[in-house]
């Protein structure tokens, strides 16, 4: 009897989210396999001539490997920073945890006014253009990892909170040194939370297009999300390319998503339910 | 400086360096304060310093080489040029109205995916994925589907005789679609954190409630609202504070047009940097700062305390 309501509320859903979810991005993929004169017509239907592999192809070798170029950029920016966000991050979310303070209570202030405030653009060109970083790969790397920093010491602050202090304390007894400590004994321990942010962070880094745009302008040293914006008004009449290019870009996350699944989700409710 | 020139590099040294030297530090306990200089100095030089001297050059002319006082003239321009002003209603329109529906929305799939139904896990998937799209793919593929004469939605309209209207090009219509369009990518995210305040509620209120004889609306508004106070407060903040700086999607649906129609202060920003006014776009970002600020943080307090 209970199931029937189940079976009811569950057939709606699947319907609603078919129509709403599911065909927004089927039309993705039916128009990149269309040729060029159907796709032209913007038609939700099953392509003429299926020619998805030929359509990323070109898709891929325009001007002159851009795509390549973008992807390559954007994995560079992601790796470097994420990877630099969860050592960093980690390293203040222990000592903010584990010394309660003056120094560490302003951490605190700072970590919550980064996830509020929205970043001053101009000012930070000025900055960049001060120390020499202003359209370099690393300036724009080091402006993701402030943006991302608070975030991640959040999350890590809260999973190192259950981490018993015995094992520091233990570690140091025997001689270890402060760094030891960390990398050896509490490093390890961070590694389900650490999972987390990685994952977290790549999607939210990949796709930023904003940062990009403003510390990383210019063509050639595009990443992925702009060049995908430039492709939009060189293949007006190539739709079957620019959707083309759309999957492509939505393919990694898709593929973490395949992957990671769980983590991801508890991951996001984890860290929007801040202390 | 130094260490701003590669953070690779940066980040390697770290562990490598002060070994040797740990004399001091085991006096000082296993945690030490030298760990923050690193992250500190990134985020004060990226973020801090640009916010703090974004209050001075709001204030000047400036073309990022030599800035000149002017006082108020960013902020008067700023605010009688019609363009700019409709920039901030429709900041604040987009923001309570893509909140709003993420709420209400959020909370009502929750409940629909957290209740015995078939597909669960399907529909859970299928909502969240595009949370994790790009706002720039998103925002391509739907001014796709609502161009209005050959768009996908329109067609479909047009089958059960709706004459479908011009979603982006309509100037009352654009800033509401592309809101939907948020909507439709970040729900998902809504209904995660509801599920998670759903599934945390014990569930021993609601067969105390059934035994008493409560209908399924008074379980709801009398245990389930209440409880998920917390979810509701992060979802609000949440998508308030992205609300109100929005600008990838709007960028990449109308441009903030047509004409100023969809134009948020993100987008303004962007246009008066493109157009070379650095001071005019400065204050925007101030004006968004106080912003954000007056409306998230006396928000959240409000919401975090009246939980007890």
């Amino acid at each position: 009897m209970r199931n029937t309501r189940g079976v009811v509320i569950g057939g709606v859903g699947i319907v609603f989210t078919g129509i709403f979810f599911v065909v927004p991005f089927l039309f993705i993929l039916l128009l990149a396999s269309q040729d060029r004169v159907q796709s032209n017509e913007l038609r939700f239907a099953w392509p003429r001539n299926f020619q998805l592999l030929q359509n990323i192809a070109q898709a891929f070798s325009s001007r002159d490997y851009l795509m390549v170029i973008a992807f390559i950029n954007s994995v560079i920016l992601t790796v470097v920073s994420v990877a630099a966000m969860v050592f960093l991050g980690a390293m203040v979310a222990y000592v903010w945890q584990r010394r309660p303070g003056r120094t560490t209570g302003a951490v605190g202030l700072l970590v919550l006014a980064g996830l509020i405030v929205p970043p001053a653009i101009v000012p930070t060109i000025w900055v960049l253009q001060k120390v020499g970083l202003f359209k370099t790969m690393p300036g724009l790397i080091l402006i993701e990892i402030a943006y991302g920093l608070p975030f991640c010491i959040l999350l890590f602050r809260a999973f190192i909170a259950s981490v018993p202090r015995e094992l520091d304390e233990a570690a140091t007894v025997d001689g270890a040194n402060p760094l030891q400590v960390f990398f050896r004994v509490i490093f390890p321990v961070l590694r389900s939370v650490m999972i987390t942010v990685i994952i977290l962070q790549s999607v939210f880094v990949y796709n930023d297009f904003q940062n990009p745009l403003y510390f990383l302008p210019g063509t050639q040293n595009a990443t992925i999300q702009v060049t995908l914006l430039n492709f939009q008004s060189q293949f007006t009449t190539q739709y079957n390319l620019l959707f083309a290019t759309i999957l492509l870009v939505m393919i990694p996350p898709f593929v973490m998503f395949i992957f990671f699944n769980r983590k991801i989700v508890a991951g996001m409710a984890a860290g929007s339910v801040k202390g | 400086m130094a260490s701003t020139t590669s953070t690779p590099e940066a980040t390697r040294a770290a562990p490598a360096e002060p070994a040797p030297k740990s004399r001091g530090s085991r006096r000082r306990g296993p945690y030490p304060y030298w760990f923050l200089i690193i992250p500190g100095v990134i985020y004060v030089v990226f973020f801090v310093v640009p916010t703090l001297t974004s209050f001075y050059f709001s204030f000047t002319r400036w073309d990022l080489f030599t800035s000149r006082w002017i006082g108020l003239d960013n902020y008067r321009t700023f605010f009688q040029e019609q363009a700019l002003v409709i920039g901030l209603r429709n900041t604040l329109i987009y923001a309570v109205l893509t909140s709003g529906l993420k709420v209400v929305l959020g909370m009502a799939l929750a409940i629909a995916l957290t209740s015995r139904i078939i597909a669960r896990g399907y529909l859970r998937s299928v909502i969240f994925f595009p949370v994790l799209v790009s706002a720039i793919g998103v925002g391509l593929t739907f001014t796709v589907l609502m161009n209005p004469e050959k768009g996908l939605i329109n067609n479909a309209l047009g089958h059960v005789g709706v004459d479908g209207p011009g979603w982006l090009t309509n100037p009352s219509l654009a800033l509401i679609s592309v809101a939907l369009v948020d909507v439709w990518k970040g729900v998902g995210l809504a209904t995660v954190i509801y599920i998670a305040g759903l599934v945390s509620i014990a569930g021993e209120y609601n067969e105390a409630a059934q035994v008493d004889g409560a209908s399924r609306w008074q379980l709801f508004r009398t245990i389930t609202l209440p409880l998920v106070r917390p979810a509701t407060a992060s979802v609000i903040t949440l998508s308030l504070i992205g609300g109100l700086r929005s600008f990838d999607l709007i960028y990449a649906m109308t441009k903030g047009g047509p004409g100023f129609a969809s134009d948020v202060i993100a987008s303004v920003i962007y246009k008066q940097y493109q157009a070379g006014f650095y001071g005019l776009s400065t204050a925007g970002s101030v004006v968004l700062f106080l912003l954000v600020t007056l409306i998230v943080v006396p928000l959240t307090r409000w919401l975090n305390r009246a939980e007890d």
